[in-house]
């Protein structure tokens, strides 16, 4: 198996791009790839998008993104695993430049979100639950985070105050991201009286209905070397875990073993441990999942999410940062671009060019990607070479 | 012998008041309620119909029952509100229950008198050897024009009943039906409301008919108004059963527990099945039951059951009909009774 | 339309039926074709009580297309006596009023519709189990 870099990022900013077009945020993000990588060589294109057919009546990502990016007769595929189809596409670029087959892979995250009412988003959002027995019932994304929330609280204390500063800490990193959707500060006591979605989760508890798309280039260790990239950043460690996709089927709904098995998986394949780890991009698509998931991946102890995140454990400045980004919270939730979104952050932060969010000496960073209620997690360790 | 061996109910938990639905009208909620013999009505939550309500009862009527729903040979839903003008209701109930697939079953209409036409049916086919078991429901979601008389009075609820040969509870001792053609009261196809003649249901429509009923099945029977402990009319308000019952020399005490519509409503095919629900929520063994529906249209069905030792063993097995329509109510504002009864609607 | 969809759901959906393994005679609703404890492909039909106890539930206020008629509801995880936990709404209750625990029992009802023509689907519902 090859070494594998990324020699190539591109983000657009996120929001609600009503100018622009599904096959327009790809090629945007795309093109800023390569000229950020200074190469278009592009061997082959993986696309993660969840639900391109439900939020835009469009399917056949493999054949639109290589035809609009000038690319035609480039071997691409599309790849879905809900929330986490852009880790996915990047899990899949990395395969095939590790497996030899090409040397040079795109993976470009995208959704288009906004071209559908909020009810309807809603409802294809659901999608990614189980269909007959969960999303049949009424149950939305918020819904089943809002109880795992009431769950959280019920057993370990954690209150309104820490789940609001998940998303204080993550919009006062998003102030400092020029991609970002929401680059505004935000009050706890703001998050506490927004608009009640679904108890105890509040509009500012929920990341939010975004367009945008993310790319990056990916080749051989020594191929970046051979461009004199500088730094090299790499990827060590990939993982990937599944889990019911119904949350009601868990032993214990608070366990989330799809995150547990990725980021085991890529911190092993990088031989680190999660205390070796400079910061972590990890996916808040609402403020109790960053406290699910910072205590899963080991950063603190279960039960200990909220409490840590109040201490500022978590902050840019703290100990363990956490979504130096403004995370899916901040920086806004694309679906299928939000995976790819996390690597282009971490590769700023260990190139050094994360501006005002910079985390001094960055070396290493993790992704952590999931989809739906926990029942897909893609995990991937980057490092400076 | 045949008779019922098992029966069930289900009331919707909301309720409106006739002073609230008055208010909006500018009616004279003393003078209605007077005159109506009504203070409150059941209202259908935007989750029930007339399927959800016979499923529940029915399934409460299997409990009591002990046997097992594949058994069940005949299933027969009577309803004005039907979910769909075209596909049973029948299906879904037979379904839900576990009765498929060896089952017959076809949809009722009779405006209130559906219900019992089903228990003629229903008794009539076990009495035939047809069937081993045969389950009626009476169930409706009936909607009253907004403004009309009939708001105040059209509810929802569903009484279910099986019917069978061994272990009654109460034995069928005979029927008669008294009918005719009387337009009283219609609902055109694609009409959402319905209409009626006003003063001409009350003489030659309810009473009539229910006399005429009353009358033959004593004459068949040769037992007389005091040969009953209990007696049920159907009840389109809480006026007019008790009006022709004290005509016809019946007393209070026989009507107590089977009189529901102030407090209720009228639910239409549920009605008179629902009164016969409440009191043998209460009759001891060995009493005498007078059943008479009416359904506009117009007919009366009567029906003399007399209870078995075996009624006090099985009823406690779901819950009275006392028990679903005094606890756990909700009452509602016009607006939101408007909506739930998709008086209001969103544009598409 | 998704006709055949919903009726394939039917016996799960207006019967609770579920499956449980010959083997290692765990229940699993709805049921499956291999069982994800021991392996085994052989699976029995029970049927499931409706009745367990509250585990977790939120208040929908933000509905999603379908059920925006409906809004605020309550959905829950419930676990079951038989000792499973399925997903589902609790109504014919005050959602503000629900608690962790509460005892409820299932009831059949109206899911919602396929527009205002369409088909009407049905499923078990939870309700406080407060013996109505």
């Amino acid at each position: 198996m090859r070494e594998v870099a990324i020699i190539g990022i591109g983000m657009i900013r996120f929001g609600e791009l009503w100018e622009k077009s599904l096959r327009d945020m790809c090629v945007e993000a795309s093109l800023n790839c390569f000229k950020d990588a200074g190469t278009d060589r592009v061997d082959s294109i993986t696309v993660g998008c969840m639900s391109s057919g439900l939020f835009t009546g469009q399917e056949h990502l493999s054949s639109l993104v290589p035809d609009y990016l000038g690319k035609i007769n480039t071997p691409a595929s599309r790849v879905e695993s809900a929330c986490a189809s852009g880790g996915l596409a990047v899990r899949t670029a990395f395969l095939e430049v590790a497996s030899g087959i090409s040397d040079y892979a795109l993976a470009v995250g995208v959704e288009k979100m906004t071209d559908v009412s909020v009810n309807e988003a809603t409802y294809a959002l659901a999608t990614a639950s189980d269909r007959d027995y969960e999303a049949f019932h009424g149950i939305t994304f918020p819904g089943l985070y809002a109880m795992l929330a009431k769950a959280h609280m019920d057993r370990y204390g954690t209150t309104r105050e820490q789940l609001a500063e998940v998303a204080v800490k993550n919009h006062a990193n998003g102030v400092l991201n020029p991609y970002a959707q929401f680059p505004f500060p935000v009050t706890r006591e703001t998050v506490m009286n927004s608009t009640m979605i679904a108890d105890p989760l509040r509009l500012l508890d929920c990341s939010p209905i975004t367009d945008g798309a993310a790319a990056v280039l990916l080749t051989t260790e020594t191929e970046a070397k051979r461009l004199k990239k500088n730094p090299v950043v790499g990827i060590t460690g990939i993982g990937m875990g599944t889990d019911t996709i119904a949350l009601s089927q868990r032993k214990d709904i608070l366990r989330l073993d799809a995150i547990d098995h990725a980021v085991r998986r890529a911190l092993k394949m990088a031989g680190k441990k999660i205390g070796d780890i400079d910061f972590a991009e990890v996916h808040d698509c609402f403020t109790i999942a960053e406290i699910l998931v910072v205590e899963t991946m080991g950063i603190v102890d279960q039960g200990k999410g909220g409490p840590a995140t109040i201490d500022g454990l978590t902050a840019l400045t703290g100990k363990f940062p956490v979504n130096p980004s403004g995370g899916l919270k901040a920086k806004g939730h694309p679906v299928g671009a939000s995976g790819v979104a996390q690597i282009c952050e971490a590769v700023e932060q260990l190139r050094g060019n994360a501006g005002k969010r910079q985390i001094d000496n960055a070396r290493s960073g993790i992704t952590q990607n999931m989809g739906g209620s926990g029942g897909s997690c893609v995990c991937h360790v980057l490092e400076v070479k | 012998m045949v008779g019922i061996i098992g029966y069930g109910t289900q009331i919707p938990r909301f309720r409106i008041k006739v002073e609230e639905i008055a208010k909006v009208w500018g009616a004279d909620p003393v003078a209605l309620k007077r005159g109506l013999n009504l203070n409150e009505k059941s209202v259908p939550a935007p989750d029930e119909d007339c399927a959800t309500l016979a499923v529940n009862a029915a399934r409460d009527a299997v409990k009591r029952a002990g046997i097992n729903p594949a058994e069940i040979g005949a299933v027969y839903v009577g309803s004005e509100s039907h979910p769909y003008a075209v596909k049973p209701t029948g299906t879904i109930v037979s379904e839900a229950l576990g009765a498929c697939p060896f089952v017959h079953t076809a949809d009722l209409e009779f405006a209130c008198k559906a219900g019992t036409e089903g228990m003629f049916i229903a008794l009539q086919l076990v009495k035939a050897g047809a069937v081993k078991y045969a389950l009626a429901v009476g169930a409706d979601t009936s909607q009253g024009a907004p403004g009309d008389a009939l708001e105040y009075s059209a509810s929802a609820g569903a009484a279910a009943f099986v019917m069978g040969a061994d272990n009654l509870v109460a034995e069928l001792v005979d029927t008669h039906a008294y009918m005719t053609d009387t337009p009283d009261f219609w609902r055109r196809e694609h009409a959402h409301y319905p209409e009626h003649g006003g003063r001409f249901t009350g003489e030659p429509a309810y009473k009539k008919h229910i006399t005429g009923a009353v009358n033959a099945i004593l004459d068949k029977t040769g037992l007389k108004p005091s040969d009953f402990n209990y007696m049920i009319f159907h009840q389109p308000n809480g006026k007019f059963p008790v009006q022709v019952a004290k005509k016809m020399g019946f007393t209070e005490p026989q009507y107590r527990y089977g009189l529901l519509t102030p407090t209720l409503g009228n639910t239409y095919s549920g009605s008179s099945p629902m009164g016969l629900a409440a009191t043998l929520d209460e009759a001891g063994p060995d009493e005498l039951i007078l059943l008479v529906s009416y359904g506009s249209g117009a007919g009366s069905d009567a029906f003399v059951f007399k209870t078995t030792e075996r009624l006090p063993e099985i009823r406690d097995l779901a819950p009275k009909v006392k028990k679903q329509l005094d606890t756990n109510k909700t009452y509602l504002e016009y607006g939101a009774y408007a909506k739930f009864r998709r008086k209001i609607l969103k544009p598409e | 339309m998704n006709v055949p969809k919903h009726w394939r759901e039917s016996p799960q959906r207006y019967r609770m039926e579920a499956g449980k393994c010959r083997k290692c005679e765990r229940i699993f609703f709805p049921g499956r074709l291999v069982c994800p404890e021991c392996g085994h492909t052989g699976f029995d039909m029970v049927k499931l009580s409706g009745k367990g106890k509250l585990h977790t539930f939120t208040v929908i206020r933000t509905a999603p297309s379908g059920f925006t008629d409906f809004a605020p509801y309550a959905v829950g995880i419930v676990e079951l006596d038989e000792g499973i936990r399925i997903l589902g709404q609790i109504t014919d209750c005050d959602p503000d009023s629900l608690q962790t625990g509460d005892r409820l029992t299932s009831k059949f009802r109206r899911m919602n519709d396929e527009g205002k023509t369409g088909m009407i689907m049905y499923s078990y519902k939870f309700v406080p189990d407060n013996g109505i």
